[in-house]
């Protein structure tokens, strides 16, 4: 096979950028333990009312033993549940969300907390959250007419102590 | 080839369906930035309608209808045979047009509110899904004939290697063969017996793993005529050569090897997928850079030749000399950089752990805008004004309209998509009718909002102008003066091919181990975990 020795240059090139994009994403996954939002947990979306963690009384913010927070929402349409969370800045947070309804996605603009929540599996984010500032977190994924009115707030306070 | 052997009417009637429909979905994409930037009222269930048409029209039946027809005309003037069995390419296209017709039913009774993405638990009337699947089953047709006739060409030139414009084509049907299976088996054992409630539930989990398999792979059967359209139209208007045909072969092998298996990206913010196995599918992703790569090389190259052969010197000197007001060789140009902008953002789409950032902004669509829209929409524009003088037997209503047109569609994608990457970053999202948060927070969102509306409709504009000088060129008396399709050869033709080079049996080999190691356990898993399915839901 005939190549032309500039074609072989610019695959050299290629490979070299291509590795070099490959390198930094693998660096940081492993080194960094940067992973996007992906626990295989399954839950059963038509009764999350009757599990203990998606009850209506234990969702909302918890402060852990290790000075972590968690916090548990059920999205739904067209709300987060609860409505508004406050959550210290400069700590890590784990989110955890389950639908019992139909898919949702969740941001909050300008940080990494984006995923999907999917009906019948516990989507969590693990994180810490830099800047303070009352922020919406918004459904980003289309879940029905009323999709665009499915928004909460989410408040990031100083850090504690 | 008698005249009347020549595939006219069959390729013809593809693209006057798929251009048709185009136009209608143009005038859709105008009402959604309107809607988006608030310059008229709210509607959610006409936005949420209008945007699955608008998605369904142009990734579906837009490019099934336009590559079916491209392929029908380049085979059968590459191989310079008639179509095989014509009574099966136009049983295909009327079970094609049953598909569309049965879509537009769904939508247009306000019943399918599930984006072209079908989103399930969301549940679309059945007429919905039963017409998207006789959409793909009509175009196995033309999958079928597209690998009949070179096999049966091979059989007369033994030895000999396939035209490119073939091969690349059979590589096309062969891509489009391996991607429509997830979508295929999605619709038939998931949708379509939830639609007509003959199960109750649904697991979204594999649903969307399955969706996934068909998502990204679709997007290089969109482009690959856009690829073929530059690597062997381009040059050869421009009066140069081919680069290399070597090379091409080799990219358009690696598109189809590569492209097939990294659909997983969709999936990043997805729970029900382990990290590793984004990670390993985020490796696959970034391998088919390196095709693209080579054909934006082997492409330029060949326009080098080209503007050097007519006298440019120094080292961009043949740009100027390109022939610019040839509508093929400016829509490549213009492709060119369009795809240079969009591939930058798809590298951040693609990133195991950026993508969380842009996930479902309005980043992503500003992305594959520039990837669809932008690269293989206006080559596809390029190939109508190129084939319909040869199709019709009529000179092009106006050249000059339509490089006009070409201006018009990228002056329109980059006012659209520049804008989008921006608030994409401040995190407007996508697929939403209204954005009622926080004034402060959606502030400064608005400009942007506004100077989308006005790209908008300079696309919308351009749309026009397309369908208006391709009817009157159509309509026209003046006999074309040149009918036979040419492509371009290379500097070097290959006189003999290595069998790899020339077939695709063993790429299909390695497909199902690639397939079966990307995709064999993240689907497993759904029947190995115990998964409570959803329920069905309406809108």
């Amino acid at each position: 096979m005939h190549v032309d020795p500039l074609e072989k240059i610019w695959i050299g090139i290629v490979i070299l950028l291509t590795a070099v994009m490959l390198g930094s994403i693998f660096y940081t996954a492993f080194a960094g333990s940067v992973h996007p939002p992906s626990n295989v947990e399954v839950v059963d979306s038509t009764a999350l009312h009757l599990t203990e963690e998606f009850a209506e009384d234990n969702l909302g913010v918890r402060d852990n033993e290790d000075g972590s927070v968690t916090v548990t929402m059920v999205a739904t349409r067209y709300g987060f549940y609860p409505q508004h969370v406050e959550i210290p800045a400069k700590t890590p947070v784990t989110f955890r969300f389950a639908t019992p309804d139909t898919l949702h996605g969740l941001h909050i603009p300008t940080t990494n907390v984006d995923t999907m929540v999917i009906p019948g599996y516990v989507s969590e984010v693990n994180t810490e959250l830099q800047s303070t500032g009352t922020f919406p977190m918004y459904c980003n994924e289309y879940c029905g007419v009323g999709h665009h009115a499915m928004w909460s707030r989410v408040t990031i306070v100083p850090p504690k102590g | 080839m008698s005249e009347t052997d020549k595939p006219d009417g069959l390729a013809l009637g593809h693209m006057w369906v798929a251009l048709a429909t185009f136009l209608l979905a143009s005038v859709l994409g105008a009402y959604q930035v309107l809607e988006r930037a608030e310059l008229i009222p709210l509607w959610a269930e006409g936005y949420y309608t209008s945007v699955t048409a608008h998605g369904v029209i142009m990734a579906y039946v837009l490019t099934t209808f336009f590559i079916a027809g491209f392929g029908y005309y380049c085979a059968s003037a590459a191989l310079d045979r008639p179509v095989w069995n014509k009574p099966l390419a136009w049983g295909g296209f009327g079970m094609m047009v049953v598909g569309v017709l049965m879509v537009v039913y769904a939508l247009v009774t306000g019943q399918a509110m599930v984006m072209y993405t079908f989103y399930p638990p969301l549940t679309a009337h059945w007429t919905f899904y039963v017409g998207a699947a006789l959409l793909v089953v009509g175009s196995i047709a033309w999958v079928v004939i597209m690998i009949v006739m070179p096999i049966q060409w091979k059989r007369d030139n033994p030895g000999q290697p396939l035209p490119l414009i073939m091969f690349s084509t059979t590589a096309n049907a062969t891509l489009w063969l391996w991607t429509l299976i997830g979508v295929a088996v999605e619709v038939v054992f998931q949708l379509i017996p939830l639609s007509l409630g003959l199960v109750d539930t649904v697991d979204v989990g594999l649903a969307r793993t399955l969706f996934a398999w068909t998502l990204h792979p679709i997007v290089y059967v969109w482009l690959i005529p856009a690829y073929q359209a530059m690597y062997m139209f381009v040059p050869q208007v421009a009066g140069g050569r081919l680069f290399s045909d070597e090379m091409a072969r080799v990219a358009f092998i690696m598109l189809l090897v590569f492209s097939l298996p990294i659909g997983f990206h969709h999936l990043y913010v997805d729970p029900f997928q382990a990290a590793g196995w984004k990670l390993f599918h985020g490796f696959g992703t970034f391998m088919v850079a390196i095709p693209t790569l080579i054909t934006g090389f082997t492409v330029i190259a060949g326009m080098e030749i080209a503007g050097r052969l007519r006298g440019g010197r120094g080292l961009f000197g043949w740009l100027r000399t390109l022939p610019w007001h040839e509508p093929m060789v400016l829509a490549a140009g213009l492709a060119l950089l369009m795809l240079t902008l969009g591939g930058f953002g798809g590298v951040v789409n693609a990133s195991y752990a950026m993508n969380t950032m842009v996930h479902n902004t309005m980043w992503v669509p500003a992305h594959f805008h520039l990837i669809f829209a932008g690269t293989t929409i206006i080559m596809y524009f390029a190939i109508a004004y190129h084939l319909w003088p040869k199709m019709t037997g009529r000179e092009l209503f106006s050249r000059r309209l339509a490089t006009t047109q070409l201006w018009l569609w990228f002056i329109g994608i980059v006012v659209l998509t520049v804008p989008w990457h921006y608030v994409g970053l401040l995190g407007m999202p996508r697929r939403t009718a209204a954005m009622p948060y926080d004034p402060e927070f959606v502030a400064p969102w608005q400009s942007s909002a506004v100077l989308m509306a006005v790209g908008g409709i300079i696309m919308t504009v351009s749309a026009v102008l397309l369908i208006y000088n391709l009817v009157m060129t159509h309509a026209a008396r003046t006999p074309a003066a040149e009918r036979e399709l040419r492509f371009a050869q290379a500097i070097q033709p290959p006189l003999k091919l290595p069998k790899p080079m020339n077939g695709f049996a063993l790429w299909n080999w390695i497909l199902v181990v690639y397939m079966g190691a990307g995709f064999g356990y993240p689907l497993l898993q759904f029947f190995i975990l115990d998964v409570q399915p959803a329920l069905a839901w309406g809108w």
